[in-house]
């Protein structure tokens, strides 16, 4: 797998560390009543065939955090964003 | 027809013609007392067993390729129980225990070679978390026995010990470890399966669930609805796909491993050898190729094949411990999708919606764990709760917070 970093360009997948799904949501607060959504964040995965949004952080190259967009069944790479812009979206 | 040497010498006198199909081939009934969904080992075992222990016959295992087509069939084949959570050694060595019986049990010749286990460490520290694993091991009953460096290189003498970077002090022996056939253990429990009769049909996709007022009542399947109000998931790395047509969510992520074989050669590793300084293991098979493989590739797949990284990544740890693999030639890899949990440990539950069972989260033990697995899940489904040897595997474990966490990395599945 080559990722092309949007500061590097392609890059081979040995470069970047990866993560895992971009979706869960961090909760606000530590409170008992976000205990659900704390276990929802930290455990459960939607873990879907095809398309797969995730984390990778640019580790050995400019540590850049990017959202990748990957076909997790034939492992082609559909996008890549840096992880800041796709939040502010 | 019951295997044994006179079976095999009376049809070998007649020309082999008259050996009768292993399993029947029948077509799914419109109910049965409990569906098996997923026809590798676990779910083979699980019917197995439900039939045996707990006298349910009337059971389908649905597997939608051919049984045997997934994991079961991928992987190094290695059984051992050198283990050091309290939740784990109890299970793993009643999966050990059943190793050492199977054959005789389901009359088929599965090659259960205790041949040994060993971890080879390379430093002080490691040194001494080998001694207290063995010591967990060995306060569970279990084997397990250190070996310094002048009794390893007796047993071992080929390894690179004075590597510059990893030499090689000691290892953590596990005698009663070893390998097992990995083919023949589907082929045989799905034989016995079949001989209590429990239906294995095969091509079988199951395509929905019918659940009525929390109830689960049935499966939709690519050859029609069968109905049925126990229902066991054992679908290893497609669990989330499976388990989301129910409307379940699971703390599991899909990843590949990769394994591979060598040439095959004279007899040249007698044992199960595992590098301690990264993630490497290596036996030989009957057939004299060397099996070996290393971690997942540390990303979501569901595709049976990895990348070059991780082939680099095994090959240079392989040649680190035995140097002599260089001269070697690797005829095959291959990749199967490993059901990664959050803890690293293995799943073996009810789940919120009644009669509906659960058997995931294997990561990449899950060979090893078929027989226990099987027993567990079993029991589960038949008695409705678990077995104190999965009692720790509990679904809601990762709410509570009573996690069991062999490496204690987290909930970080690709470094599990």
């Amino acid at each position: 797998m080559r990722i092309t970093c949007p500061h590097c360009g392609p890059r081979t997948s040995e470069e970047f560390a990866y993560l895992g799904d971009a979706a869960p949501v961090r909760p606000d607060g530590t409170g008992v009543e976000n205990m659900k959504a704390w276990h929802e964040y930290v455990h459960i995965r939607a873990n879907p065939h095809g398309e797969h949004r995730e984390l990778w952080q640019h580790a050995s190259g400019c540590r850049t955090w990017l959202v990748v967009t990957r076909n997790v069944t034939t492992h082609e790479i559909l996008g890549v964003e840096v992880a800041s812009d796709a939040k502010a979206r | 027809m019951r295997y044994s040497i006179f079976n095999v010498l009376g049809q070998a006198f007649k020309g082999n013609e008259n050996w009768m199909p292993a399993w029947r081939d029948p077509a799914p009934k419109a109910e049965y007392d409990a569906i098996i969904v997923g026809g590798g080992g676990h779910g083979l075992a699980t019917a197995y067993y439900l039939a045996k222990n707990h006298g349910l016959t009337n059971i389908a295992v649905l597997e939608k390729g051919w049984i045997g087509s997934g994991n079961v069939g991928r992987n190094t084949t290695i059984v051992r129980s050198n283990y050091r959570e309290p939740g784990n050694i109890p299970f793993y060595e009643h999966s050990l225990k059943l190793w050492e019986g199977l054959e005789q049990d389901i009359n088929f010749n599965a090659m259960v070679s205790q041949r040994g286990v060993l971890n080879v460490v390379h430093n002080d520290s490691q040194r001494d978390a080998a001694i207290r694993r063995g010591n967990s091991m060995r306060l569970h009953g279990v084997d397990g026995e250190y070996l310094d460096r002048a009794a390893l290189q007796k047993m071992v003498p080929h390894m690179d010990y004075d590597n510059a970077r990893f030499p090689i002090v000691g290892a953590l022996l596990q005698k009663r470890g070893g390998t097992v056939r990995h083919d023949a253990v589907a082929w045989g429990y799905a034989r016995a399966a079949d001989q209590r009769g429990v239906d294995i049909i095969q091509n079988c996709e199951v395509t929905g669930f019918k659940i009525e007022n929390g109830s689960v009542v049935g499966v939709e399947t690519s050859r029609g609805p069968i109905r049925a109000k126990k229902i066991g998931l054992a679908c290893a790395g497609n669990t989330s796909k499976v388990a989301a047509l129910a409307g379940l969510r699971l703390p599991l992520e899909s990843h590949v491993l990769q394994a591979f074989v060598t040439e095959g050669i004279k007899p040249l590793i007698d044992q199960v050898i595992t590098f301690g300084a990264g993630h490497f293991y290596i036996s030989q098979s009957d057939k004299g190729g060397l099996v070996f493989g290393g971690s997942i590739d540390g990303y979501n797949s569901y595709a049976q094949r990895g990348n070059m990284p991780t082939v680099e990544e095994v090959m240079e740890e392989g040649v680190a411990m035995f140097p002599l693999l260089g001269r070697l030639r690797v005829l095959r890899s291959w990749g199967g999708i490993m059901d990664m949990s959050m803890d690293g440990s293995p799943i073996i539950d009810k789940t919120d919606i009644s009669g509906l069972y659960l058997n995931c989260g294997w990561c990449y033990g899950g060979f090893k764990a078929t027989p226990a697995s099987g027993w567990c899940f079993a029991h589960t489904i038949a008695n409705n709760e678990a077995h104190p040897f999965n009692a720790p595997h509990r679904l809601n474990r990762f709410e509570t917070g009573y996690l069991v966490d062999e490496h204690g990395v987290g909930p970080q599945p690709n470094l599990h």
